[in-house]
């Protein structure tokens, strides 16, 4: 090692390590992580905790208030509604996760093709990404879950191609950057491959800005389940999500409040994890404090 | 900036018509028989195809995208299949309801969103920020639909100060007009005022931590001086086009909230042309909306240009 | 002082008055109706409209008998293919017109030649007519039909004004012209329907508001939420499970009809090679099914025991309903036992349903309760419009859906279960039941008719290609300032003898 490198090793530390302090010392962000973890740990665990089956009805515990019996109550058919929010959270974080893995394993290498290869390329993916994100991101969802069928599967790739065309434009812009660093214009004098390129020097540095997108997505892809479910187009009885549980807890806000209270504190506790993870991440991450 | 905006409404144009075709054929894979969906109860079949041939749902699927186009360009967009509107006048009706919401609702998002940024900004990294941005985010996280239901059973049953759902045309009734929206634009603009106070934040940030605040403070000015004047100008660029931007999504993503509120806006048209597969008005209200999202997108670009010389360069 | 308190005084005089008949009517619909043209509009929801809007020939008592409206007395003849009907001299319609035997005439020709027209499978018995004199008008039939006088009851007797219907033709809708207690002045799709009080009514009398207002409101708990918070004084469909809460309270009224329809499960028993499972194919893995199932306990679930059981197309209140064939209670062994019969034990079958939440309900409650028969049930969700094509196309082993129900018995069960029924989804075809429906149909004797009935339900109790689940009841909540409202099991509301404050 050089004598500039010791120094600055025991000046700075690593890179990667200072994205981590910064993270711990973000109150708010491992607030998130925590939450996060939290839910994922019992969406997890769900099949071999001691509870009774989601889908056992019970016809003479119908909407019963929370008790010694059912800590959370039960819902309309007899349900245990402990069991069915456990479960429920296996649905929404699955809904969550893998809507935005859709979005990213087609949005990536499109936005890299487009930012790279500009010309004709960039023009015809750049333009139908427009109209993508043109189109409410809703609509699209509900009109792609109409046309796949109502199903919490079908909701899950109707969420993540609606959200493809946010990816593509972020790998995009962020690519675009990237390649008007110098490094980039040296690597491309030096010879190197394309493939090289987009593989060493182009993919670990979007990599951040995208991950905070897709923290902040995975939020936003909860919420539009649970949009779905509302409308009938998400999870189908008797597989508990907790948007569905939503809608039909929306016919019993009066007798049965504790029906709609849990799913929508749930719902409402995971996305604010992942927007102060997604947040703790951007402000982690952001050049200007390195 | 004429040729700007020259150009940038010509690449519009192919962008439109991938629109065009992109909604056109989503709606037709649709499964599901429009005229069977909207023939409810009466269904007998001998009508049913007379309906198909009528409204031309036996030819093929590109003959029937260029008899919509052809229509389209000339101002016909076709008409409901449920009620023999036509399309254009369904989107009239529609306009201006859905437009005061999206106003209400951007104007609630500004009054909390902006200043909450700048104190958040401000006071960055003390207990304030932190509350803030919960705050914020809460408002983000709630699911809007819950809090609609939740706001109709605690404003309008239990207190009574508001109306729980319908609409009041605001020029009859302007009173009335704003307590009936009140609610949802409530509810639509939290959720706004996050994503504002976000991008208020970090565009204060960024001006703050600059050259020209430091010299400003330098040079001795009042505090108060210093933000009001030097930041908050600057930082507005960012968040003008971001507001212009929201604003397009509003247009059309109030689809839940004016189903739980009962606002007879695009949102709820839509969502329920899409259940009856009512065609016409699907590809009419998102070619409309599309469009006006584009026109957005380019005013917001074409603001910045002005509000900011420095990026003519590029 | 004096003259300040007087005005006051006098101030609350008028504002009191004019509490006592409130100007304006505003009811909660559950959903935006369609077109307003009777000939062309297909929703329950537009008949609830049409009831304020648009007189018909003749009108319905709650207990369903068929009494005079815009006709005063209708006479059949002798071989039944010609009726005379007489008709009131005291009619105008909404744009001054007059109401006589040509507009009738008019107005069947519509019904039946408008290609556009809903209503031609309601009329297709119709030969012709003939006006005798201006308030005479002689109707011919190609058969006896005993379905036409209520035909008459309903859309197909709705009288529009001919100069309005030539005039617009197809976009009658968009301003329609009738002859009811109040006439159209506006619609704003989705958001509103108002219809003011016609000033030359014929019972102008018995109508005590200015205007009605309907509004569509299609979430259940905001539909009522707007009752309780004063913006509507009346809803209709409210849900069965707020029953309980709106009892409760004091402010509110509740009334109750059984409705005319039923809901049940539909069985691909001939449509498509979808019917080739042991459930399609064998009766007794259908009466399998039917025995697995508590009816009672299914109300009590998901009903809270408001609305009925049933068994046959009519609910047990009716006047046709079998009573030999009462609604079986749940008996899990003789099912399993008939399923051992078929070789059918431990089967699969899948039941498509629509994704409203009620429907959801039922079926899950009747996957659990098949289950202990040893019959496994896979829910398939889908949207009513793919829910609807599919069951047309045969791409369905059992589906979930149901009929709103006719006032003539015929309407609830002829098309669904003769052979050339127009909306047989199930293929359902046995000649036998063909005969006795037909026979049924062309037979204006009450006793005939219900032996035709009976003698067919004797078959489909054994051959179940629906088996029928419960029937709704129509639940409407009101103000409790509003009186005079009769509920009519036919779930539409007329507002005659009607007052609120």
């Amino acid at each position: 090692m050089s004598v500039i490198d010791e120094i600055q090793a025991d000046v700075l530390p690593p890179r990667r390590n200072r994205i981590w302090a910064k993270l711990r010392n973000n109150t708010a962000a491992l607030f998130g992580a925590l939450i996060v973890a939290f839910f994922v740990i019992i969406a997890v665990a769900a099949p071999i905790l001691p509870i009774p089956g989601p889908a056992e009805t019970d016809w003479g515990a119908v909407r019963k208030a929370p008790s010694t019996a059912h800590w959370m109550g039960t819902d309309e058919l007899g349900r245990d509604l402990l069991s069915r929010m456990i479960w429920g959270a296996q649905a929404s974080l699955l809904a969550g996760v893998v809507s935005v893995a859709i979005a990213l394993s087609i949005g990536i290498p499109l936005g890299v093709l487009a930012g790279y290869c500009r010309g004709w390329t960039d023009a015809v993916i750049s333009r139908v990404t427009e109209a993508l994100l043109a189109a409410p991101f809703l609509i699209l969802a509900i009109a792609l879950a109409a046309f796949l069928g109502p199903s919490l599967r079908n909701a899950m790739i109707a969420i993540g191609l609606s959200a493809v065309p946010i990816f593509i434009r972020l790998a995009r812009g962020q690519t675009m950057q990237v390649l008007t660093e110098d490094y980039v214009e040296s690597a491309h004098a030096i010879g190197l491959s394309h493939r090289a390129i987009i593989g060493r020097y182009v993919l670990p540095n979007i990599v951040p800005p995208l991950l905070v997108q897709a923290t902040l997505t995975i939020a936003t892809a909860i919420i539009a389940e649970a949009s779905l479910s509302f409308l009938g187009l998400g999870q189908q009885p008797p597989s508990p999500s907790w948007g569905s549980m939503l809608n039909t807890a929306k016919a019993f806000l009066e007798q049965a409040p504790w029906l709609a209270m849990w799913p929508g504190i749930a719902i409402f506790f995971v996305v604010l994890g992942f927007n102060l993870l997604g947040d703790g991440l951007r402000d982690a991450l952001d050049p200007r404090n390195i | 900036m004429l040729s700007f905006i020259g150009r940038r409404l010509l690449i519009a144009i192919p962008t439109i018509l991938l629109i065009s075709i992109f909604v056109f054929f989503l709606q037709k894979l649709l499964p599901g028989d429009p005229v069977l969906a909207l023939a409810g109860e009466d269904r007998n079949p001998e009508i049913l195809e007379f309906l198909r041939e009528k409204y031309r749902l036996n030819d093929p699927l590109y003959m029937q995208y260029f008899h919509w186009i052809g229509k389209a360009l000339q101002g016909d967009l076709g008409m409901s299949l449920r009620t023999r509107q036509p399309v254009l006048e369904l989107l009239g009706q529609k306009l201006p309801v859905t437009l005061q919401l999206a106003t209400m609702a951007l104007i609630i998002a500004v009054m909390i969103g902006i200043p909450a940024g700048i104190i958040s900004a401000y006071h960055k990294g003390t207990w304030i920020d932190w509350l803030a941005n919960i705050v914020a985010l809460s408002g983000l996280s709630v699911p809007n639909f819950w809090l609609g239901i939740m706001m109709i059973l605690l404003v309008s049953v239990k207190l009574g100060w508001l109306p729980a759902s319908g609409y009041q045309p605001f020029f009859e009734d302007p009173l009335q007009s704003i307590r009936t929206m009140l609610m949802p634009a409530f509810v639509l603009g939290t959720g706004l005022a996050a994503t504002l106070m976000r991008h208020t934040r970090s565009a204060m940030l960024g001006v703050l931590q600059s050259d020209y605040v430091r010299t400003a403070r330098a040079k001795g000015l009042v505090e108060r001086t210093v933000v009001i004047k030097h930041a908050m100008r600057n930082a507005l660029i960012p968040i003008v086009t971001v507001v212009t931007l929201l604003f397009g999504e509003l247009l059309a993503g109030a689809v839940l909230t004016e189903q739980i509120f009962t606002i007879p806006g695009f949102g709820k048209l839509v969502v329920d042309a899409v259940f009856n597969r009512d065609y016409a008005v699907v590809q009419g209200i998102v070619l409309c909306t599309a469009i006006a999202f584009i026109l957005m997108n380019i005013l917001a670009d074409a603001l910045y240009r002005v509000l900011n010389p420095r990026m003519n360069d590029q | 002082m004096h003259i300040t308190k007087l005005s006051v005084f006098t101030a609350a005089l008028m504002l009191s008055a004019s509490w006592v008949h409130a100007a304006d009517l505003r009811i909660g619909l559950a959903e935006d109706p369609d077109i307003l043209d009777p000939d062309q509009s297909r929703t329950f929801v537009g008949r609830i409209v049409y009831a304020s809007l648009c007189d018909k020939l003749v009108e319905i008592t709650p207990e369903l008998e068929i009494i005079p409206a815009l006709a005063t007395a209708w006479e059949w003849s002798a071989d039944g293919m010609t009726l005379t009907m007489n008709l009131r001299d005291d009619v105008t319609f909404h744009d001054g017109e007059p109401f006589n035997a040509q507009a009738v005439a008019a107005n069947i020709d519509r019904s039946k030649n408008l290609p556009e027209s809903r209503r031609k499978s309601q009329v297709k018995s119709i030969t012709g007519t003939n006006v005798v004199d201006e308030y005479t008008i002689e109707i011919m039939l190609a058969n006896p039909d005993a379905t036409i006088m209520a035909q008459f009851a309903d859309r197909a007797g709705m009288m529009l004004s001919p100069k309005a219907t030539e005039e617009m033709g197809l976009d009658f809708g968009s301003a329609p012209v009738c002859a009811g207690p109040f006439s159209f002045t506006e619609r704003v799709q989705q958001d509103r329907i108002v219809l003011s009080k016609f000033a030359d009514y014929y019972r102008a009398d018995e109508i005590n508001f200015d205007s009605v207002t309907f509004l569509p409101i299609a979430d259940d708990a905001v539909r009522l939420a707007n009752l309780r918070a004063g913006d509507v004084h009346m809803i209709e469909r409210l849900p069965a499970t707020s029953v309980a809460s709106v009892k409760a309270d004091d402010s509110l009224l509740i009334e109750q009809a059984v409705s005319l329809g039923y809901q049940g499960l539909t069985i691909n028993v001939n449509n498509s090679d979808r019917a080739k499972t042991p459930l399609g194919m064998d009766s007794k893995v259908r009466q399998a099914l039917s025995l697995a199932i508590d009816r009672e306990a299914l109300n009590q679930v998901v009903f809270e025991g408001v609305f009925a059981a049933g068994n046959q197309p009519f609910p047990p209140t009716s006047p046709w309903y079998d009573a030999s064939n009462p609604i079986p209670a749940r008996d899990v062994a003789a099912a399993k036992a008939l399923l051992a019969e078929a070789g059918a034990e431990n089967i699969e079958i899948e039941v498509q349903v629509s994704t409203n939440p009620v429907a959801g309900q039922v079926v899950q409650v009747v996957q659990a309760m098949a289950a202990e028969a040893g019959i496994k049930i896979n829910i398939v969700a889908k949207e009513f419009a793919t829910l609807l094509k599919e069951q047309s196309a045969g791409a369905y082993e059992v589906s979930q859906i149901g009929w709103s129900g006719r006032v003539d018995p015929d309407g609830n069960i002829h098309q669904f279960m003769t052979c050339e029924g127009g909306i047989n989804d199930s293929k359902y075809c046995n000649p036998a039941v063909d005969d006795l429906l037909n026979k049924a149909r062309t037979s204006t004797d009450i006793a005939t008719r219900k032996a035709s009935y009976d003698s067919a339900r004797t078959i489909l109790v054994e051959d179940m290609p629906i088996i029928y689940l419960y029937h709704q009841t129509w639940i409407w909540a009101l103000d409790d300032g509003v009186s005079g409202f009769t509920p009519y099991p036919d779930g539409m509301i007329r507002l005659h003898g009607v007052s609120a404050e």
